[in-house]
């Protein structure tokens, strides 16, 4: 069986069955980032378009690495933050690259919905890397993969998402996607950075965090963008850390061993000590390696499956 | 030229009667109505007669005139009456619109006078009410002037100014709302740019009182919407977009309500779109504050649901709310908080609206679904029967705006739209009349069609089938 989009838009619209076949793909390819020569022909004559309408170093390096080592043809394209302002850019790019013929595009895009609109405009496989605030679908499957990695089985965890929820995309994929797999998702931050009626995604919400972390089997840790403070969102980054960030003590409240996830990049000192990302429950390296094994997965499960889109 | 609409259900929405009637048409008035008009004025009626001749339609939108059986044997050989059967139609006072954006001047490109008003003709209206937010702005006597001769030229459908209550729409200073009235303007609003400065609105409101006019707030506290492109909900969260609290409207329609009490001043509630709002407006009139209000067929007809596929054409200002606020709109149309539907039709080009959904502007276009949706969403389910869902699209419109239109009379001037409640259709923007495609209705099967729009004694235009 294979997944049954063509595209990877959001972990919304995903599948259980689905989820657990990237991930075992994801065991799979992450064998291969071990072996001396990590480079495998499986797909050679494909051609990969990273784009890119947000700086981002870790995610589309992550996919680009992922195309490498399957042997596919990677270009980058970064579009400046200005030419996306009249919008017209998408369009005349998704042109462009379907005139091209890549047969799958990655996007990262600072608008919610904007892979639903290349999607329509093109027939390569269309890969969410990232859109506005709405989600991340490859980073939840990393994050999943990390998880199902070190503690077996997702079924009847609990997993703490703490910090700014409402303008979090890894947090809303994230909470989809533990949800589906039978996790219990908790999500904690100040009310003024919690989305209204996020309880009806099935997550629980806390206020505060030493009641969210009681007992928990993973920590996720969310990146406090700094500029929210002017908008009114929270007093001060002292106040800030003082109520959310994650130290040693409150560590000691989840489940003994429980595992601490963050995105990045971090704010030290902010949301997390150094002392906590630097600890032995820390995952956040291995993230990224995931992260790499978790693309080409879904490269290999999509543009294996579709050239230029076609079956 | 005269015209006998014959053998319709002609409804009048003052009295809320539905009679059979035949109207006689004469010089632009309603020369005489009653039951068998036809048969006293000695016409020739017999179905069998062949006598095809067409009615003189003024629409120069490209359609072809329908041909029927026409009489033309009144006793005398005087002029001829040209006869349009009518009979299962509902024969209403010409529809008023008192929310449209007619984007000229400064905006060709979304509409202009000419198309908007060819855009109302076909949606059954014979009058509308443009909005100011032209460029430049209608701020002063000039851009009404040119508005209104622009739209005397076309000679499609009255078209009734507003004017500003700002200078520039900018919410600093007031316009020179005396000398806008003098040159016709028959309400006054700053209509997408609501008057943040308490004081100023409080002061408008005293001016337009003493003009005798309403004023016509768009109820918004921007610092509350900022950043917002659809209702704040669970669809928000799930969509990753910003969201526009109900509290963001009603806020303002709370502000404005109060200023209404303290000044005298008529105020009308351009497009409500919350339980909150519409509240609001029922215990002001339960308190005797003069207060009406409007809502769009879009907010009685659609959710935050549909914004789910981030189509932009979903997009629009005050945004589609949840289904309590859908819920309180039916209830707020049905018991007579909600006064008027207007449709505020607001065209965009494509190249505008088809961008990412953050980015698209705000608005759909109206003017040819409202009719279809009115009957379709609201009087089919019987949420209003005919008649209050007329009153909302004629009398009560002209009396906010002191306007001596919305019933047919004898010797009054003959704006008369017939809509067939029967006809079954299909939403097609490529075949609109206006410029704007940007509707969310594309594809809808709607049932209830205005088939004749008559202005002053003239067809507008005309979709019947013999």
């Amino acid at each position: 069986m294979g997944l049954k989009e063509k595209h990877l838009l959001d972990m919304q619209g995903i599948a259980p069955e689905e989820i657990k076949l990237v991930l075992d793909t994801a065991s799979s390819m992450k064998e291969i980032l071990f072996r001396s020569i990590k480079k495998v022909p499986t797909l050679r004559g494909r051609t990969i378009a990273n784009v890119f309408y947000e700086p981002s170093t870790r995610t589309r390096v992550s996919f680009e690495l992922a195309a490498k080592y399957l042997s596919a043809d990677c270009i980058n394209i970064s579009a400046a933050a200005s030419s996306v302002v009249k919008g017209e850019s998408l369009v005349d790019t998704a042109r462009t690259l379907k005139a091209m013929g890549a047969d799958v595009i990655v996007l990262r895009h600072p608008h919610s919905g904007a892979p639903y609109h290349l999607a329509k405009l093109v027939s390569a496989c269309v890969i969410n890397a990232g859109d506005g605030t709405h989600e991340h679908p490859t980073q939840a499957l990393l994050d999943l993969f990390t998880v199902q990695e070190a503690k077996g089985e997702l079924a009847a965890l609990k997993i703490a998402i703490i910090g700014d929820i409402l303008h979090s995309r890894v947090a809303r994929s994230n909470i989809w996607g533990f949800t589906k797999m039978g996790a219990t998702v908790r999500i904690c931050g100040p009310t003024t950075m919690i989305p209204v009626a996020v309880e009806r995604t099935g997550a629980h919400l806390y206020t505060r965090i030493e009641e969210a972390l009681d007992g928990v089997d993973v920590v996720m840790m969310l990146r406090l963008q700094l500029e929210r403070q002017q908008q009114g969102l929270f007093p001060s980054i002292r106040e800030y850390t003082r109520l959310y960030s994650l130290d040693r003590q409150r560590l000691a409240l989840a489940k003994p061993g429980a595992l601490v996830m963050h995105p990045g990049p971090l704010n030290r000192g902010v949301e997390i000590t150094s002392a906590v990302a630097d600890s032995a429950q820390a995952v956040i390296d291995t993230q990224v390696t995931n992260g790499v094994a978790v693309r080409m997965a879904l490269l290999y499960l999509l543009a294996g499956r579709f050239a230029g889109g076609e079956e | 030229m005269k015209l006998l609409l014959k053998d319709g259900k002609v409804i009048n929405p003052v009295n809320k009667t539905i009679t059979i009637q035949d109207i006689l048409i004469a010089d632009g008035k309603v020369a005489a109505m009653g039951k068998e008009l036809a048969a006293s004025l000695n016409l020739d009626l017999d179905e069998s007669t062949d006598g095809r001749s067409t009615v003189p339609v003024d629409s120069n939108s490209g359609f072809q005139p329908v041909f029927f059986n026409n009489k033309e044997t009144s006793k005398n050989a005087c002029p001829p009456i040209f006869v349009i059967n009518v009979k299962d139609k509902y024969v209403v006072p010409g529809l008023i619109d008192l929310h449209v954006h007619l984007r000229e001047p400064g905006f060709e490109e979304k509409e202009t006078i000419a198309t908007g008003a060819q855009a109302a003709a076909r949606g059954g209206f014979t009058s509308i009410v443009c909005m100011p937010n032209t460029e430049p702005p209608a701020d002063n006597q000039a851009v009404i002037s040119y508005i209104q001769q622009t739209a005397q030229k076309t000679g499609m459908v009255n078209v009734f100014p507003t004017g500003t209550i700002t200078q520039g729409r900018a919410g600093k200073e007031l316009s020179e709302m005396a000398s806008l009235a003098e040159q016709g303007v028959v309400a006054f609003s700053d209509d997408g740019a609501p008057v943040v400065n308490a004081k100023l609105m409080r002061h408008a409101m005293e001016y337009a009182k003493m003009l005798n006019l309403p004023v016509i707030s768009h109820c918004e506290e921007p610092a509350l919407a900022y950043g917002g492109v659809m209702h704040e909900g669970f669809m928000s969260t799930m969509l990753g977009l910003a969201g526009i609290p109900a509290a963001a409207e009603e806020v303002m329609v709370a502000r404005d309500i109060i200023l209404a009490g303290l000044t005298g001043c008529h105020l009308h509630v351009a497009h409500v779109s919350t339980a909150g709002s519409v509240e609001l407006v029922r215990a002001a009139k339960e308190k005797g504050i003069k207060v009406t209000c409007e809502v769009t067929p879009h907010h009685f007809t659609l959710t935050d649901e549909v914004v789910s596929s981030y189509d932009p054409h979903t997009k629009v200002n005050p945004p589609l709310r949840g289904k309590v606020d859908v819920a309180a709109l039916h209830a707020g149309l049905k018991d007579g908080t909600i006064d008027v539907i207007a449709t505020d039709h607001a065209p965009h080009t494509p190249e505008e609206k088809e961008l990412e959904f953050e980015i698209a502007p705000f608005g759909m276009v109206g003017l040819e679904t409202a009719v279809g949706l009115v009957w379709t969403k609201l009087v089919i389910p019987g949420i209003l029967t005919a008649c209050e869902a007329v009153a909302k699209m004629t009398v009560n419109p002209a009396r906010i705006l002191n306007l001596k239109k919305g019933l047919i009379e004898t010797g009054g001037e003959a704006d008369i739209t017939v809509i067939d409640p029967n006809l079954t259709w299909v939403v097609k923007p490529e075949e609109f009349a206006g410029k704007g495609r940007n509707t969310p209705f594309s594809g809808w099967s709607l049932k209830g069609l205005p088939v004749v729009t008559m202005v002053g004694g003239r067809v507008k235009w005309m979709k019947l089938d013999k």
